[in-house]
């Protein structure tokens, strides 16, 4: 692009930066909670208790008439809860079926029918009902199921391993464009002398972005990691040539490892970038990988320029990877950074996981 | 008019031949000879010293001086070639470009744009030192000095003191001295990590100050001077600046 005729290109977002707002929570499909978890059972007994208690302290004028309140609520309550959970606990698997508008409707006329059925009940022990009072019962059964409709309703987005899987994908390494454009100036460089390298080149290069675009969420096996940052590397020696120098200590006990996709690969890229490209003479990029019982190890070291630390985006490659380290290991991975010398060391363990 | 010469400065070889073989295919439109390439801004320096090109190509990203830098070098001369920046990605700098109307290329370049370049390239006026700093914010690594009809680059970090005269500013190394032409006060702007001022005529290396001693043992009212470590030169310290001097001193 030529000076001022040409138009600045608009400014490119980087996604990594971003949080994960391409997934909207709206997408989430609402769905009823799981009436067979016990969890979910005990959370409605709670809240519905919870709520009896509340309103025997409202309709009593003074404290100790909460308790015969509350017995007299409970009277009519925990029949129909009982009665209300059976259903719903027999209804679960077709309820899982139907459209969350339709089930919620059903969970609301299984709870309106209960609350009938059960209202004759505390009569059969001589408590005194009038057909005001199922009305009144009613009104209470349909606002207490609204209200825990809404709370599991904001308790499944809070926790949805959906949106979690959303901020993976979000932080999901991206390649600097800075080295596609390099690389490809490089590939045009080769297609006239060196046809059969360019060759090669591009299809290093169509491999990298397939991986690099693909579905990284789940683990991958290490293997296939080392070779996607050999082929990147290659790439690279293609643009720096005797400037860069690698080497790799692979125990080949770490092959089969499980780990997050695109994990090394940025790390790499990283190193080139802040520790071989600002150095006039050549550098090395040592990486190591070795199983140490159940853990896996992986180090990574370049040389160290102080002076260009002003080059941005280290600490941001650093804090995604952490961060889906933790995603995916929680608080069983570490990542360790040190200046050693006049060299850039970072130190990863993670879990040893294999595939079944 | 002779065919116009142009070098080609950039870190990555491939990038260079690529260059070449653009230049080639715009030879025809645009009459030019190759006066040579280099890998680094100081290489490139000493190339433009002994070709005296009309145009450089220069890569912004090149290790040891940013392409900016060096251009900035060039401008010492009397008679400095036409710059065409080139970068890969680099939004920052494509910005300021667009900004102060300074030509460059987007890698990979396109034939059709290098000859647009060319062709602009041939009366435009140089770009000064003002926009080539807005470029590149972060300091030079060097000072650059005209002499004899090339650049001589001062490395920033073996500068002692500097001090302003009349109409220069003399650079002082433990070797030697240099005449600048650049004003004390931007100096002291761009370098405020590396320099401080003792005096409003003189900026010392931060890290070279040992001490202060009285100018006079034994006249309590003389002012105080800077002890500077391999320097026998005794700097004075101006009232204004003693109370910024002796933070420095303490931390």
């Amino acid at each position: 692009m030529v000076g001022t005729a040409a138009r600045a290109p608009p400014p490119e977002p980087d996604l990594s930066e971003q949080k994960p707002r391409s997934i909207r929570q709206n997408d989430l499909p609402d769905a009823l909670p799981d009436f067979r978890n016990l969890g979910v059972i005990s959370r409605i007994l709670v809240f519905a208790n919870a709520l009896a208690i509340f309103v025997a302290i409202v309709r009593s004028q003074r404290l100790p008439e909460v308790g015969n309140r509350f017995v007299e609520i409970a009277g009519f309550l925990e029949p129909l809860l009982l009665a209300a959970l059976v259903v719903l606990y027999a209804a679960a698997p077709l309820l899982s079926t139907w459209p969350y508008g339709k089930a919620l409707a059903a969970v609301f006329a299984v709870v309106l029918a209960v609350t009938a059925a059960t209202f004759p009940l505390p009569a059969l022990f001589g408590v005194e009902t009038s057909s005001a009072q199922l009305f009144a019962h009613l009104a209470y059964a349909a606002a207490g199921t609204a209200l825990l409709a809404w709370y599991f309703h904001l308790r499944q987005r809070a926790l949805s391993p959906v949106l979690a899987e959303a901020r993976l994908q979000a932080l999901q390494a991206r390649i600097r464009p800075h080295f596609l454009f390099n690389s490809l100036n490089a590939v045009l460089s080769l297609i006239r002398t060196d046809p059969k390298r360019a060759e090669t080149a591009i299809e290093d290069l169509a491999e990298l972005f397939r991986t690099v675009m693909s579905d990284n969420r789940r683990l991958t096996v290490f293997a296939d990691e080392v070779s996607l940052c050999r082929q990147y590397l290659s790439l690279e020696q293609l643009r720096l040539g005797e400037r860069l120098r690698v080497e790799w200590l692979l125990d080949p006990a770490a092959e089969p490892a499980l780990v997050p996709p695109m994990l090394l690969q940025p790390l790499v890229e990283n190193a080139i970038y802040h520790g071989i490209e600002p150095g006039m003479e050549a550098g090395l990029v040592q990486i190591r990988a070795e199983r140490n019982g159940d853990r896996l190890r992986l180090q990574l070291s370049n040389p160290y320029h102080p002076e260009h630390q002003h080059r941005q985006g280290n600490r941001m490659a650093l804090a995604n990877i952490r961060e889906r380290l933790q995603l995916h290991f929680d608080v069983e991975a570490r990542l360790d950074t040190r200046i050693a010398g006049e060299r850039y060391e970072i130190d990863i363990m993670i879990p040893y996981r294999v595939s079944a | 008019m002779n065919p116009a010469r142009i070098v080609i400065v950039d870190d990555e070889q491939p990038a260079r031949s690529r260059m070449r073989e653009l230049l080639a295919d715009c030879a025809g439109e645009f009459p030019h000879a190759v006066a040579g390439e280099a890998a680094n801004g100081i290489d490139g320096l000493e190339l433009v010293a002994t070709t005296h090109p009309d145009l450089a190509l220069i890569d912004i990203h090149m290790p040891g001086m940013s392409g900016i830098e060096f251009a900035r070098h060039l401008q010492v001369l009397e008679r400095p070639p036409a710059v065409v920046f080139v970068t890969a990605h680099d939004q920052y700098a494509v910005q300021a470009f667009e900004l102060d109307a300074v030509d460059y290329l987007l890698k990979p370049v396109r034939a059709a744009r290098l000859l647009a370049a060319l062709k602009k390239s041939a009366g435009a006026a140089r770009p000064g030192r003002e926009v080539l700093e807005r470029l590149d914010p972060n300091p030079r690594r060097y000072f650059s000095v005209a002499e004899r009809g090339r650049v001589s680059l001062v490395p920033v970090a073996d500068v002692v003191f500097l001090k302003a005269e009349l109409k220069y500013v003399t650079v002082r190394t433990r070797e030697r001295e240099y005449l600048l032409e650049e004003s004390l006060s931007q100096i002291e702007k761009e370098f405020a990590d590396t320099f401080v001022r003792i005096h409003r005529n003189c900026l010392v290396a931060r890290s070279l100050i040992r001490g202060v001693e009285r100018a006079s043992e034994n006249d309590a009212d003389a002012g105080w001077s800077v002890i500077i470590e391999g320097c026998s030169e005794k700097l004075p310290v101006s009232r204004r600046q003693w109370t910024a001097l002796k933070e420095l001193l303490k931390a």
